[in-house]
């Protein structure tokens, strides 16, 4: 008898499983657009998504992740995201690849981004020059005294090898030599500013976008953002100064990209249009980065077609 | 066809589907172990195992030459997992032999399932806990400049292997036959000698169980020790130095690891490893367990 | 010099006990201190907002609700797989099964598969049901990993209630002329069946805690819609914690959220241990 009552529940379980789970099978998840990658980009992506999305209440709504720009090239290659953001270019592995799987990329520059050193505001340096800070990071110079500092062991914070600020860093900074094996390998820009923030002896690197204070202007709270010089020679520029990251007098400028399998698709293309047209790159100003400038413009219309 | 022959078919089919479902169990086990094995072997294709075992740096990446060598990391879960151990153990028995022997029985209703929250407590939620609250505090009291460190994700593990330890230390120390200690209390020991000198002998091998399964915990776990350690590639050089255990690595690297090359077979390499050291030390742990149960028959 | 000897055990005793004492304050005082660390700061963020609405301005303001959907979701296909064929499994393990070298192995199989790291978990996942099968990265695929990694606890805790049912039932049932199937069925499960669920509680609130299995199978830190299919990615409160305090663009700003949802996903987990404590006190009680 007791067996009774319990079949009726159990019964009843099923059924209420079936209610909820045959729409959920059935019903055709909206399809997404998919963007993944780039860590230094996806807080500027995201703002321009949910900007867009606002402005276009019926277009196909837009999914930002992010990984690192190895993730979202790997995605790309592998067929899991129609966007990848990256913030380096293309390595010749990877072209490779994509060789091998059928994949072509189309490139598009949708920001320019001044790669910023950053050390603690308690650090009494100011400049650096290029090969002091591929000298620092390669783990070949270990104390700051040896490039003017006091007397304390230098405090490497990085990125992890899925970031493209991590690889383009290691091109042209590091002259594609191997990091130091004490570098303490951050899951994303913030960690590495809080990192450095709360450790006096700390180096580390992200894009201009997360190191200046949108509000005042001025570096994060306990950061100092170092003037770069091209040797030791040249004068040393900031990345917070436009003129020098547009001219190329800043040493680490880079690009900021977005590239998709092949001829972007309807959807996609829209969202393109709009980062790169003035609405978007208004936002790109507002989030710390840079406007793209002409060349970049003339490659990226083409790319469109 | 007769009632009793439906009857018997059924039961037939009652027992066959159950006991597929009873080898279910090993199927799984053996089918993680195999499709590990499948993925991790194109890796030695390139990579040559002696180098993957002994060599100290791994960098894939490297623009100048790949290098896939875990021993680092090895040697960082090996630090992490025992400096976690050494911590739990004497409290976690501590605990156990407390409750086991001097609380009241109120007491222990109490702190049993007390002891249970903290073994539901999220492993993310612990390594988040180690970066906000247990990483300053490090800093601050060995006068360094950042809490990221074995020595962090050490204390963190210790915290997630007590509950396994003391459980099973208790039960251990619970099925101790109550005529041990009544001999001893008799022969006109303490309750403390009889405690140290009868009873903790005699549930040694649940002890040592408890141990091995608490170290078979700290070994696997992965959210904590990624969230804490400060993820340096370097050979650990001591408990403050930044470290990057095996589980970290997979946790890192696995989502932008193009799918197919040498780098993602390397990275189920290191799963194998992993799945083959948790099964040596589980495997150990039963060992004894069964020993100290065929023991007491 | 008898007295001394005496005094001496006991003042040893004493010290011991003390010690002892020492221990269980220590483990105490830690399980305090993180509980009120988050109690405390993640409290403030903590509002129905927080928990109704989706996050807006890249997960800077706004709440965790589609975390919570997400998470309530994959916990059901974890469900789903786990409670049925673990509940099977304990079956099989205490009614039919004879103590033979093939059980003794089973039992050391699910031993074994308690203790595999959850990351070893996750991989399996992506090879076998994100590639293989082609569930790709989808709820789907995060709670089949999550239910094959909950399978030995609810095995576990369906055998332990199974053994609580005393053999007479099942005699009683025999001697009246039924098959085993029957008698398991009529004397045993519906006895059995409460114990069973409440013990596999258990293994789901741990799931649902679990960030690495889905890390890679299906969790997604920010999307715009709710998943509308079993084959959609989700959000997921641990997932959504770990990226909250590591991968963030603006850690700072959003640590009150990650203390916020830090708080949630405790108050899930340990409410549905509690349920389950609570469940088996009131069996244990009925049964006396």
């Amino acid at each position: 008898m007791l067996y009774e009552r319990f079949k009726k529940w159990i019964v009843a379980a099923e059924l209420a499983m079936a209610l909820v789970f045959t729409p959920i099978l059935i019903g055709q998840g909206k399809k997404m657009i998919q963007i993944k990658g780039s860590d230094t980009m996806i807080n500027l992506v995201q703002i321009l998504a949910e900007e867009y999305m606002g402005k276009n209440p019926k277009a196909t709504p837009i999914a930002v992740l992010g990984g690192g720009s190895g993730t979202g090239i790997t995605a790309l290659i592998n067929g899991t995201t129609d966007i990848a953001n990256h913030s380096r270019d293309l390595s010749p592995k990877e072209t490779n690849q994509m060789w091998e799987r059928g994949v072509k990329p189309r490139v598009f520059a949708i920001a320019v981004d001044g790669l910023s050193i950053i050390v603690n505001e308690k650090n009494p340096l100011n400049q650096l020059t290029m090969d002091q800070v591929g000298a620092i990071y390669r783990g070949d110079v270990k104390n700051w005294q040896a490039v003017g500092g006091p007397a304390q062991p230098i405090s490497l914070y990085g990125r992890q090898s899925n970031s493209g600020t991590y690889a383009f860093l290691q091109e042209h900074v590091l002259k594609n030599k191997n990091y130091s094996p004490d570098v303490k390998e951050m899951n994303g820009n913030a960690q590495i500013i809080e990192g450095v923030a709360a450790d006096a002896a700390a180096i580390g690197y992200a894009g201009v976008g997360y190191v200046v204070d949108k509000a005042t202007g001025k570096p994060m709270k306990g950061l100092k953002i170092l003037n770069i010089a091209k040797d030791a020679k040249a004068q040393g520029y900031s990345p917070t100064d436009k003129a020098a990251v547009d001219s190329g007098n800043y040493p680490i400028s880079r690009a900021l990209f977005q590239s998709t399998n092949g001829k972007p698709g309807a959807d996609a293309a829209a969202f393109l249009q709009f980062i790169l047209g003035p609405e978007g790159q208004k936002i790109v100003e507002r989030e710390g980065f840079y406007p793209i400038g002409a060349k970049y413009i003339e490659a990226n219309t083409k790319n469109l077609k | 066809m007769t009632k009793q022959r439906l009857r018997n078919l059924k039961e037939s089919a009652a027992k066959a589907f159950f006991f597929t479902n009873g080898i279910l169990a090993i199927v799984v086990l053996l089918g993680i172990f195999v499709l590990l094995l499948a993925s991790a072997v194109p890796a030695f294709r390139e990579i040559r195992i002696k180098e993957f075992l002994t060599s100290a740096a791994w960098d894939p990446t490297s623009p100048v030459k790949a290098e896939y060598g875990i021993l680092s990391m090895i040697a960082s879960t090996v630090l992490v997992t025992v400096v976690a151990v050494v911590i739990a153990f004497p409290i976690g028995l501590g605990v156990a032999a407390y409750l086991s022997d001097v609380a009241h029985w109120r007491v222990r209703e109490i702190v049993k399932p007390i002891v249970e929250i903290l073994a539901g407590i999220p492993s993310v939620v612990v390594g988040f806990l180690g970066i906000v609250l247990l990483g300053p505090a490090l800093a601050k009291l060995f006068g360094k400049t950042h809490g990221l460190n074995a020595l962090n994700g050490a204390i963190l593990l210790a915290v997630m292997a007590l509950p396994t330890i003391i459980s099973i230390s208790e039960d251990s120390l619970n099925a101790v036959p109550s005529s041990y200690s009544e001999a001893s209390l008799a022969l006109g020991g303490s309750r403390w000698q009889t405690l140290i000198r009868v009873k903790i002998p005699a549930a040694l091998s649940g002890i040592i169980a408890a141990f091995m399964l608490g170290m078979g915990r700290a070994i696997g776990e992965t959210m904590t020790v990624l969230m804490a350690t400060g993820n340096a590639r370097a050979f650990p050089h001591g408990l403050l130095d930044s470290v990057r255990t095996m589980t970290s690595n997979i946790a890192i690297e696995l989502g932008e690891v193009p799918y197919y090359t040498t780098h993602y077979y390397a990275l189920f390499a290191i799963g194998l490893v992993l799945f083959i050291m948790t099964f040596g030390v589980n495997l150990v742990a039963d060992v004894v367990l069964r020993k100290y149960q065929e023991r007491e028959q | 010099m008898r007295l001394k000897q005496a005094a001496k055990k006991k003042i040893v005793q004493v010290a011991g006990f003390i010690l002892l004492r020492v221990c269980l304050y220590l483990v105490l005082a830690v399980l305090l201190l993180f509980l009120y660390d988050i109690g405390k700061k993640g409290g403030g963020a903590i509002s129905w907002e927080f928990l109704s609405q989706a996050p807006r301005r890249g997960m800077t303001e706004g709440g965790i609700f589609p975390a919570i959907y997400g998470t309530f979701l994959v916990t059901l296909v974890t469900a789903v797989l786990a409670i049925p064929l673990g509940m099977f499994a304990a079956i099989y393990l205490n009614e039919y099964a004879k103590q033979t070298r093939l059980t003794r192995l089973i039992r050391l199989s699910i031993r074994n598969l308690s203790g595999v790291p959850s990351i070893v978990y996750g991989l399996f996942g992506v090879i076998l049901f994100v590639n293989i099968l082609k569930l790709g990265t989808s709820i789907l695929s995060a709670g089949l990993t999550l239910g094959l990694m909950t399978l030995p606890w609810t095995i576990t805790a369906s055998e332990e209630a199974l053994k609580t049912i005393p053999n007479s039932y099942r005699e009683g049932a025999l001697a009246l002329g039924a098959t085993k199937w029957q008698a398991i069925r009529t004397n045993v499960l519906p006895y059995a069946l409460p114990g069973m669920l409440t013990g596999t509680v258990l293994g789901l609130a741990r799931a649902a805690g679990e960030t690495a299995p889905i890390m890679f199978t299906g969790a997604a830190f920010a999307l715009p819609i709710l998943p509308k299919s079993l084959g959609d990615q989700f959000m997921a409160l641990p997932y959504h914690l770990y990226i909250m305090a590591t991968q963030h663009h603006d850690i700072a700003r959003v640590r009150p959220l990650a203390y916020g949802t830090a708080l949630v996903l405790i108050v899930l987990v340990l409410g549905m241990n509690m349920a389950a404590v609570i469940l088996r006190y009131r069996l244990r009680r009925k049964r006396r």
